[in-house]
C-alpha cells in the first residue's frame, strides 16, 4: 500500500521503542546467590546481557597464604555449601601432588563415593532451584526431600551435613562408620525410585518441557571456546568428562557411562544432570562394594610432612558443576605460597549473555538455572 | 406517562411487597431485620426507659428506619460471610498443597486455620512503606480498587436463591463485567509504581487479559443460551431441571475451568507477578497490609472464579433429585470448594507458562474449543435434546 | 614429526617434541601422564597460543592466572584438550617494570574473566584485551590487592 494516507512506514520508523535495562539482582529471587544480571530487554525479548558478579569477594586465595595445609581445609569446605566435599578433595589432592605422596586405596573409595553423594545432593539442590524458577514448589520440595538423605549419609559419614571436613591432607579423617555402607545403598535403592517421580512431574508436563526446550541453545564449539564445563557443557555436545577422561583416584577402576546430549538446548543441559545422578548412584554402588572388599582393617590414612617442597602443582576433578581446578606454589615452609581456585561457575557465568541473548526475560531464570550458581566459588 | 411512574414506583405500591427491599425472600436480610428488632428495639426500649413518651424511639422503630439499618446488618452478614469463605479457601489450598508437597501446611489453631489471623495480623502491624518516586494518587487508588472491585464481585455472587444481594435478569453479566475489571487497574498500578519489574507486570496483566476473555464470554454466552437466561437463578434452576450442564458442555467446562484459573491470576497463568523473574509483578513496591490486601484479593478472586464454574457448570446450589435442600449455601460453598481443590492440584503440578504460551493457548486453543462448545450447544438445542 | 598438520589427539611425546620444533623459544620443563609442562617467553604466547587451539585441538582454556614471585611475576596457562584429556601448562614470566602480555581471548573466548581477574589482582595488563575491567573488587580500587606487597591486616 504505497499510496496509503497514513505514511504507516514513517510512523513507525519514528515508533522505534526504547530498549530498556533491567537489573536483576544481586537481591532477586531469580539470582540463588548475590550476583546481578543486567538485561536490555525489546519488550519481552533479551537483547543483551551483562553478569556483574564480586558481590561476595573475601580474598579466600590471599588468606589462604597465611594459614598453614591443613587449616585451608575447613576453608575450602567454604567455597561451596553445595559442593563442599569435592573442593575438600582437589585441594587435598593437590596438596598430596605438590607432596608427591600417594593415597592409601581405600582413602581413594571413600572419597570417590563421597564424591558422588555430594554430585547427587548438588544436582538435586539445583533441580529444587529449576523448580522454582519454572515456577512449581513442588518440584523445589519434592528435591529437597531427596536431598535430605544424601545429606543423612554425610552426618553419617563424618557428623556434618554440608560443611563437611572430611578429606584430608593423606586420606581422610576416618573410617567409613558402622552401617555405613548398609546406609547408603538403602539410600541410593530408594533414591533411585523417587527421582522417577520428580522426573514424572516435569517430563510429563508439557508446560516445564515447552519452557525448556527449544531455547537458548549453544553449539558444541562454542561451549568449549567458551570454557562452558561440566553438565552444561556436555548438554550441548562436547564429549568429555575428567572423571573418565583424565581420571583422578580410583575413578579408572569403577563403571559408569558419561551422558552426551548434541542438542544444546536449555532441555539437554537439564536432561544431562538427571542422568548424571543415575550414574552416580551406578558409582556408588561399586564404590562401596569395593570398599567392603578391601575388609575392615586397610589403612586410610597416611601420614604427610608438614611442609611442602618448593614446587608448584596443581590438580583437576570433575565438580558437579563442571571442571575445577586448583594450582599451588609452594615455597618449602608450612604455609602455600600462592593457591589459585579455577571454579567452574566463575567462567560458566561469564557465557550468561550468550545464553540469555535472544529469549523471553521469562525464560531467563530457566535458562541460567542450568548452570547452577554458588557465589561461593564464583567469587572465592 | 402514567407507564413510566408505574415504572418508577415498580407498577405498585413498594411497602405492598412483603419482601420489600427485595422482590423475593431474602435470609441475610430476614436475619438482619430481626437482629436489628431485637437490638434496635432494646435501645428504642432503653431511651424510653430514661425519656418516657420521647419520639426518638418510635422514629428508631418506624419501618423506614428499621429497613434501612437492617439493610447496614445485612451488608456487614453478607460481606462476613464471603470474608470467611474466601479464608477457609485459602485455608484449604495451604492444608492440600502441603499434602501435595509432601509436608504439613499450615499449623497454627485450628487445624491451620488460624495462620488467616496470624497473616492478617502480621501484615497489619507492618509499616506502610510508599517508595519516594511512585505517584502516589495512582499508587494508592489503583491498588484500593483492585482490592475493592474484587471483594465486590464476591459479595455479589449469591449462594442461593434466598441469600443474594441484587437478583438482576442480567446478573451474571456484571459479575462478570465486575471481574474483568481488575487488569485494567493492575495495568495502571504497574505504570504508577515507577519499578521497571511492576511495568512488565502490568503489561503481562492486559496481554493475559486479552487471551482469555474473549473465549471467556463465549462461553457464559452459549450457558445463557442453553438456560434462555442471564439470571443466576433461571441458569440454576434450569440445570436442576434438566442436567447439570457439565455433562452436554463438558469441553466448556475445561475450557471455562482454565480461563478462571488465567481470571483469579493462579499458577499455571500467574504470569503478572511471576517471582521468578519479576520479584513480585505488579505487587513489587506494595508492603504491609497493602500487600495483605492484594493477596487476599487473589483468593477472593479465586472464590469467585470457582463459584461461576459451580453455578455455569455445578448446577449451582441444587442437588440432583433434592433440588434445593435445607442449606443450600452450604451445598454451594462446599461445590466451591471442590472446584478450588483441583485449582490446588493445578497449582501443585504445573509450573509457570511464559506470555507467548498463554497468548498462543488463548486464541489459538480456547477460543476454537468454545466456539466448538457453542456448536455443540446450538446442534443438541436444534436437535432438541435439551 | 609435521608441525603443520592438525592433530586431534596429540600425545604427550607428540606436543613435548612438536612444541619445541616449532617454536625453538619454548622449553618443555617436565611430562607426566596426560600432562606438560612448558615455559614460554612473552613475545611468543600469542603465536604458541594459538598453534596450540588450532593444529594440536586444545579447544578449552581451563584457567589462566597470575603468580607474584616478588622479582618477577608469572602467567600460568593451563589448556586441555577434549579428545584424550590432555593438559598444557605454559608458564610465561614477565619482568615487574613492564607487567604486559597479549591477551588470548580472541583464541578462548573462555580467559575473557581469568584475565580480567589477574589484572585486577596481580596488575598484570592483557593487551588487546576487549575490556579490562575490574570484576571482583569494587571499580574504586587503585591497588591490586594479591601482590605479595600487599599485606593482610593482622598479618604483619
Amino acid at each position: 500500500m504505497s499510496d496509503s494516507i497514513v505514511p504507516v512506514k514513517e510512523i513507525e520508523e519514528k515508533m522505534d521503542t526504547d530498549k530498556m535495562w533491567v537489573i536483576m539482582g544481586p537481591q532477586h529471587p531469580f539470582s540463588h546467590g548475590l550476583w546481578t544480571l543486567k538485561v536490555q530487554l525489546d519488550g519481552e525479548i533479551v537483547t543483551d546481557a551483562e553478569p556483574i558478579v564480586g558481590y561476595l569477594h573475601r580474598g579466600w586465595e590471599k588468606e589462604t597464604e597465611s594459614r598453614e595445609y591443613p587449616k585451608i581445609i575447613p576453608m575450602a569446605d567454604r567455597l561451596c555449601y553445595c559442593a563442599s566435599m569435592t573442593y575438600t578433595h582437589l585441594y587435598c589432592m593437590t596438596v598430596e601432588k605438590a607432596l608427591g605422596i600417594d593415597i592409601p586405596e581405600k582413602a581413594k573409595y571413600i572419597r570417590m563415593v563421597a564424591d558422588e553423594v555430594c554430585r547427587i545432593q548438588s544436582h538435586l539442590m539445583w533441580l529444587a532451584a529449576v523448580g522454582t524458577d519454572l515456577g512449581s514448589y513442588t518440584v523445589f520440595l519434592w528435591s529437597m526431600r531427596e536431598r535430605e538423605f544424601f545429606l543423612d549419609l554425610n552426618v553419617k559419614l563424618c557428623g556434618a551435613r554440608m560443611t563437611t571436613n572430611y578429606p584430608r591432607i593423606g586420606g581422610v579423617r576416618n573410617d567409613t562408620t558402622e552401617l555405613f555402607d548398609r546406609d547408603i545403598l538403602r539410600a541410593v535403592d530408594r533414591f533411585e525410585k523417587a527421582l522417577w517421580d520428580i522426573i514424572a512431574l516435569i517430563d510429563d508436563s508439557s508446560i516445564f518441557v515447552s519452557r525448556m526446550k527449544g531455547i537458548s541453545f549453544i553449539n558444541r564449539e562454542t561451549a568449549a571456546n567458551i570454557g562452558l564445563t561440566g553438565p552444561a557443557m556436555r548438554g550441548c555436545g562436547v564429549d568429555f568428562d575428567i572423571r573418565r577422561d583424565d581420571p583422578y583416584d580410583n575413578y579408572d577402576k569403577v563403571d559408569f557411562e558419561v551422558p552426551v546430549l548434541k542438542a544444546g538446548d536449555s532441555y539437554s543441559r537439564y536432561m544431562i544432570r538427571i542422568e548424571e545422578m543415575f550414574q552416580s548412584c551406578e558409582i556408588i554402588r561399586q564404590g562401596v562394594a569395593k570398599i567392603k572388599a578391601l575388609g575392615k582393617n586397610a589403612p586410610y590414612r597416611v601420614k604427610t610432612p608438614s611442609k611442602v617442597p618448593a614446587g608448584t602443582a596443581f590438580a583437576r576433578l570433575e565438580d558437579p558443576r563442571g571442571e575445577s581446578l586448583m594450582y599451588l606454589v609452594a615455597d618449602g615452609t608450612d604455609r602455600p605460597y600462592r593457591l589459585k581456585v579455577r571454579s567452574p561457575i566463575f567462567t560458566n557465568v561469564s557465557s550468561a549473555r550468550l545464553q540469555s541473548v535472544g529469549v523471553r526475560i521469562a525464560d531467563v531464570p530457566a535458562v541460567l538455572a542450568q548452570i547452577d550458581m554458588c557465589l561461593g566459588e564464583t567469587d572465592r | 406517562m402514567g407507564e413510566l411512574l408505574d415504572w418508577i414506583n415498580f407498577g405498585s405500591d413498594p411497602m405492598a411487597n412483603a419482601y420489600y427491599p427485595f422482590d423475593s425472600y431474602n435470609l441475610p436480610f430476614d436475619i438482619g431485620y430481626q437482629l436489628w428488632e431485637i437490638l434496635g428495639g432494646t435501645i428504642a426500649w432503653l431511651i424510653d426507659l430514661i425519656f418516657p413518651g420521647n419520639s426518638v424511639s418510635t422514629w428508631l422503630m418506624c419501618d423506614a428506619v428499621s429497613t434501612l439499618l437492617a439493610l447496614v446488618v445485612f451488608m456487614l452478614l453478607i460481606f462476613l460471610v464471603a470474608f470467611v469463605s474466601t479464608l477457609i479457601v485459602l485455608w484449604e489450598e495451604r492444608k492440600c498443597l502441603g499434602r501435595m508437597m509432601d509436608r504439613r501446611g499450615t499449623m497454627v489453631g485450628m487445624k491451620g486455620f488460624l495462620q488467616c489471623v496470624a497473616d492478617g495480623l502480621k501484615t497489619f502491624q507492618k509499616e506502610n512503606v510508599v517508595p519516594a518516586k511512585v505517584d502516589k494518587m495512582t499508587y494508592m487508588w489503583t491498588v484500593s480498587l483492585v482490592i475493592g472491585v474484587s471483594v465486590l464481585v464476591l459479595c455479589m455472587v449469591p449462594l442461593s436463591s434466598r441469600w443474594f444481594v441484587v437478583d438482576y435478569d442480567t446478573g451474571l453479566l456484571i459479575i462478570m463485567a465486575f471481574f474483568a475489571l481488575a487488569p485494567f487497574f493492575i495495568l495502571v498500578s504497574g505504570w504508577a509504581q515507577n519499578n521497571k519489574y511492576s511495568l512488565i507486570g502490568g503489561m503481562r496483566a492486559a496481554e493475559l487479559m486479552i487471551s482469555y476473555e474473549v473465549p471467556m464470554l463465549i462461553l457464559i454466552c452459549t450457558t445463557a443460551l442453553m438456560a434462555g437466561s442471564f439470571n443466576i437463578n433461571d441458569i440454576v434452576y434450569a440445570q436442576a431441571d434438566s442436567v447439570w450442564y457439565i455433562v452436554p458442555q463438558i469441553l466448556g467446562a475445561i475450557t471455562f475451568f482454565t480461563c478462571a484459573v488465567a481470571e483469579a491470576e493462579r499458577v499455571p497463568f500467574d504470569i503478572a507477578e511471576a517471582e521468578a523473574e519479576l520479584v513480585e509483578g505488579w505487587q513489587t513496591e506494595y508492603a504491609g497490609m497493602k500487600w495483605g490486601l492484594v493477596m487476599l484479593a487473589d483468593y477472593m478472586r479465586g472464590s469467585v472464579s470457582c463459584s461461576m464454574f459451580v453455578i455455569l457448570y455445578l448446577g449451582g446450589w441444587t442437588l440432583p433429585f433434592i433440588g434445593d435442600g435445607p442449606i443450600p449455601e452450604i451445598v454451594f460453598l462446599l461445590k466451591a470448594y471442590v472446584v478450588f481443590f483441583f485449582m490446588s492440584l493445578i497449582r501443585a503440578a504445573t509450573g509457570r507458562v511464559r506470555t507467548d504460551q498463554i497468548l498462543n493457548l488463548g486464541w489459538k486453543v480456547f477460543m476454537p474449543l468454545s466456539v466448538f462448545n457453542l456448536v455443540i450447544v446450538l446442534l443438541l438445542m436444534t436437535g432438541g435434546v435439551i | 614429526m609435521d608441525a603443520d598438520a592438525v592433530y586431534q589427539t596429540p600425545t604427550v611425546e607428540e606436543i613435548a617434541s612438536i612444541l619445541p620444533a616449532k617454536f625453538a623459544s619454548v622449553k618443555v620443563t617436565k611430562t607426566e601422564t596426560r600432562r606438560v609442562y612448558a615455559t614460554v617467553p612473552r613475545e611468543d604466547i600469542f603465536a604458541v597460543c594459538t598453534y596450540i587451539h588450532d593444529n594440536l585441538t586444545f579447544e578449552h582454556c581451563t584457567t589462566l592466572l597470575g603468580v607474584d614471585y616478588v622479582d618477577h611475576m608469572s602467567v600460568v596457562y593451563h589448556l586441555s584438550n577434549y579428545y584424550n584429556g590432555v593438559m598444557i601448562e605454559l608458564v610465561v614470566d614477565v619482568p615487574v617494570d613492564d607487567l604486559h602480555v597479549e591477551s588470548v581471548t580472541s583464541i578462548w573466548e573462555g580467559a575473557n574473566w581469568h584475565e580480567r581477574e589477574t589484572w585486577e589482582l596481580f596488575g598484570i595488563v592483557f593487551d588487546n584485551h576487549p575490556k579490562l575491567e575490574r570484576l571482583l573488587t569494587p571499580k574504586t580500587y587503585e591497588f591490586f590487592p594479591f601482590r605479595k606487597s600487599y599485606k593482610l591486616r593482622g598479618s604483619e
